[in-house]
């Protein structure tokens, strides 16, 4: 489980020793209410389209994921083999809930779900994904994305 | 992905993210995040619970309505229990006592190929059920990846059969799409599917091909280049099922 109290002292150990960075300042966007706003997911699960690049070690890119995807031609090449991927094989939203945000924009709960959505790789040091997320943002905006899901794996 | 989440308002987006170690996200203090009790690779809780992740995706969207921050909830529920939850999984073909009779590589091997095509018949059972896999990057079938592993094993090191990539990443990729093939077969056998941990205690306790790949990760320990040694130590068999092997 994802409770450090639940797992094996190795493995606890190794998780408080990933790289953890802290920032002095606090960005803050307020957000419009959820029936008004388009959503984008980013994951860090390294999943990309079949046949895209697969991720190797030290990636620190991204993948594109067209919304109309469909389910058989997304895969995943995230490089660590100490998570859980018997879920995602039985069920893509386990860790990439894309039916669930088109679910919620067709009851009208949000506003709308974007075209684009992404994926990084996880076992990167986050710092070293910094130029490639901000240059994300300019495409997101482009694509009238108004907030981001982001999901670990 | 708490700094991803800095990084993307500090451009001008808000953000709300899914929390798996709490403790990092206390660290890194994003914006917005819903913290769940749910096993690495599962953020959404279990597979082919609809209403559930939508519970979980709800949560983590509603801090988006936080008039100020940082927010980090704790997402109230576990996963919910299911009948199978902690119980061993029960595969109809028998690997383990295969397994316990092996006493040269040349065995195993014959043993992997006899138990992968096996599990062969589960996966197309699997793949025409679900009309997906997972299975792929590699680009490998299941009968190369066979021979890509058996051929490394019997001491083969100058060619990968995948374009463009290296023979550790080969491996690497071909380890993770033999692992897909045989868990999408496997949860697609009738009766109960085991939770994560059931599905990885049969992989790694009761699978020749576990086996096979621990065999390779002990080559690649015994290999001086650096993606060998990267392999060996940490990309082909997980920490938790390690013990197995030693």
């Amino acid at each position: 489980m994802a409770r450090l109290d639940r797992m094996p002292e190795d493995e606890r150990k190794h998780i408080l020793a990933l790289p953890c960075p802290a920032f002095d300042s606090a960005p803050w966007v307020n957000s419009q209410p959820l029936t008004n706003i388009r959503i984008a997911l980013i994951t860090t699960a390294g999943l990309h389209r079949r046949g895209d690049v697969p991720f190797g070690v030290g990636a620190a890119d991204y993948r594109v994921i067209p919304a109309g995807i469909p389910a058989n031609e997304l895969v995943m090449s995230h490089i660590s083999t100490n998570f859980d991927r018997s879920g995602f094989q039985q069920d893509w939203n386990v860790v990439f809930p894309l039916d669930r945000l088109r679910e919620l924009a067709e009851e009208k709960i949000i506003g709308s779900v974007a075209g684009y959505h992404y994926s990084f790789m996880g076992a990167t040091d986050p710092v070293k994904m910094e130029r490639a997320a901000r240059g994300l943002a300019g495409i997101l905006k482009n694509d009238r994305v108004d907030a981001v899901l982001l999901v670990p794996v | 992905m708490g700094a991803l989440s800095h990084y993307l308002e500090e451009e001008g987006l808000a953000t709300t993210q899914i929390s798996l170690v709490r403790e990092h996200t206390e660290h890194i203090k994003p914006p917005r995040a819903l913290w769940v009790p749910f096993g690495l690779g599962r953020p959404f809780g279990p597979p082919n619970d609809a209403s559930f992740q939508t519970r979980v995706v709800v949560s983590a969207l509603k801090l988006l309505e936080a008039a100020e921050g940082p927010v980090l909830v704790d997402f109230p529920d576990d996963e919910p229990e299911s009948a199978s939850q902690n119980t061993p999984v029960v595969c109809p073909v028998n690997f383990a006592s295969a397994i316990a009779e092996m006493t040269t590589i040349d065995l195993v091997l014959e043993a992997f190929k006899s138990e992968a095509a096996n599990m062969n018949g589960w996966y197309e059972i699997a793949l025409s059920i679900r009309g997906r896999t997972t299975a792929g990057v590699s680009c490998l079938s299941l009968n190369e990846i066979v021979g890509f592993f058996a051929s490394f094993i019997s001491g083969a090191r100058d060619t990968c059969p995948i374009t463009g990539v290296t023979i550790a990443s080969g491996i690497r990729m071909a380890a993770e799409d033999l692992k897909a093939i045989y868990c999408e077969g496997l949860t697609a056998q009738p009766g109960e599917v085991g939770d994560s941990t059931a599905i990885a205690n049969w992989f790694w306790g009761e699978t020749v091909a576990a086996q096979v790949i621990n065999a390779i990760r002990e080559i690649c320990l015994g290999l001086p280049a650096n993606d060998f040694q990267l392999l060996g130590k940490l990309l082909l068999v997980p920490r938790n099922q390690l013990h197995r092997f030693q």
